[in-house]
């Protein structure tokens, strides 16, 4: 069965306070991950890649660049899931 | 040129999570060298099944992803730091003139061993991105660094067990010439892995006394069969004298020389003459301004490798002469193992404290002296009688690597 928005931000933000400590309940859809959440490059690109193991979902290098917000990547994996 | 001054230790070892529990845990007469509970002990049947593992995790130090983003060398070293920086009061010093200069043998070799197992098993996307900072053998000196804020410099001396006495001595003459006014020096190694006990293994380097893992370092012992593998960090800082004594710096001793000499003899043996060893002694000596008669209290080497520790009494006795009976050495190896890149760093600082407490430390394990080794080696804690004479701590690494450091109190 196919996760809701609901659902894969709630894994996403789990991701992110497991990578960064950034409490899960402040990601959310409006945040953008370098601006308002501070993540950088390496720490995004590490999230990128447990999200593809935790979702059943690729995220292609060139896709990731279109991922400002959070709202961005939970609809990008939320289309995408396998 | 400046004087140098010695304001906060920090460590974490195989005897404890800090420098003066490891310190207590020393003069106890504690070992900190125990078999290894891994399963990759029994998997890939080590022939060497112990090694002085860290008394206290780093993890319980840090936050989750303080660790997850350093190797742990750099977890160890990052420990120890904080811990030095604070027992210096956190000196107010501007972030131009605060410099690192911290050290690892091998580096991150868990963060590589374990990459290259994601490699294989998973392929290439699932390399984690922090890999290369991770791995790097700077990497100790930039995680400092970055936490202390220091922009004077942050170098990484990297010549294998004469490392982190080579940090020290350069973080010395950096003050010295003025370049910094404190600097955050030492060592740290992390590298009980499978793999390099298996390679130090294959060298033949390492004690096989795999029944008794605390008797199993025994420098100058006649049963002695190998150095034991440690792990762990050492932190001191290094502090301009009138920089120190204008902020009321707590001040532990003077660091009054330091020297480095290469062997040109062999990539692993030590030259059994010791000139290269003898020189370095020498050349920390001048420096200080002292004469071999002036030292009372020695740090060796002192592996427990059979040629290693007669190259060095050898390399002592050049030096020395008739004076070397008056030495008061100890071993120290004996309770920790060998922490490699680290060990320099809680060397100097157990001869920063033995010149502060008057007291040299017991060496383990010396059931029976070799008889080609003339020194006195106390093998319980013996009181050191002359106030105002230079110890000196000796580092020597695969590579023909020598590096003394001479310490006195003020």
């Amino acid at each position: 069965m196919a996760l809701t928005e609901q659902d894969v931000l709630a894994g996403l933000a789990e991701l992110v306070n497991d990578e960064t400590g950034i409490a899960a309940d402040a990601v959310q859809m409006d945040k953008s991950f370098t601006d308002d959440l501070d993540i950088d490059s390496i720490s995004m690109m590490t999230i990128v890649v447990n999200a593809e193991d935790k979702f059943g979902v690729k995220i292609p290098d060139e896709e990731v660049k279109n991922l400002v917000t959070v709202a961005d990547a939970v609809n990008y994996i939320t289309a995408n899931q396998g | 040129m400046r004087r140098v001054v010695i304001t906060g230790i920090g460590a974490t070892t195989p005897l404890a999570g800090d420098a003066s529990g490891s310190w207590k845990a020393l003069l106890e007469g504690q070992s900190g060298i125990r078999t290894l509970t891994y399963d990759w002990v029994e998997k890939y049947e080590l022939p060497v099944t112990f090694a002085g593992t860290i008394k206290v995790p780093a993890s319980e130090k840090l936050t989750p992803q303080e660790a997850k983003r350093l190797d742990p060398s750099s977890q160890l070293a990052l420990v120890s730091a904080r811990e030095a920086w604070a027992d210096a009061g956190s000196p107010s010093v501007s972030p131009e003139r605060l410099a690192v200069d911290f050290a690892t043998g091998i580096g991150g070799v868990w963060t590589l061993l374990d990459a290259y197992d994601v490699l294989k098993e998973r392929g290439p996307r699932r390399v984690l991105p922090m890999t290369v900072p991770m791995l790097m053998p700077n990497g100790p000196a930039a995680a400092i660094g970055m936490d202390l804020g220091a922009r004077a410099g942050v170098r990484t001396a990297v010549s294998a067990c004469a490392s982190g006495n080579e940090s020290i001595a350069n973080a010395f003459q950096r003050i010295r010439l003025g370049e910094a006014d404190v600097v955050v020096a030492g060592g740290a190694e992390a590298a009980i892995h499978p793999l390099p006990i298996a390679a130090f293994a294959a060298m033949q380097a390492l004690s096989k006394r795999n029944d008794e893992p605390a008797k199993a370092s025994r420098p100058y012992d006649t049963d002695r069969d190998g150095f034991v593998m440690g792990e762990g960090a050492g932190a001191l800082v290094l502090e301009d004298y009138e920089f120190a004594k204008a902020r009321g710096a707590k001040i532990y001793c003077e660091i009054v020389g330091s020297a480095v000499t290469s062997d040109a003899y062999h990539i692993t043996a030590p030259d059994p003459e010791g000139s290269g060893a003898a020189r370095a002694v020498l050349g920390a000596l001048e420096q200080a301004g002292a004469k071999p008669e002036d030292v009372e209290h020695v740090n060796a080497h002192a592996t427990s490798t059979p040629v290693g520790d007669i190259a060095e009494y050898t390399a002592l006795h050049r030096v020395f002469g008739n004076h070397t009976e008056n030495l008061v050495v100890t071993a120290t190896k004996s309770a920790t193992g060998h922490l490699l890149g680290g060990a320099g760093a809680i060397e100097a600082i157990f001869t920063i404290l033995a010149l502060k407490e008057q007291m040299c430390p017991g060496t383990l394990n010396l059931d029976n002296q070799d008889s080609a080794i003339e020194l006195n080696v106390p093998k319980t804690p013996t009181p050191l009688k002359r106030h105002d004479a230079v110890a000196i701590s000796n580092s020597f690494g695969f590579g023909g690597h020598n590096a003394v450091l001479a310490f006195r109190n003020l």
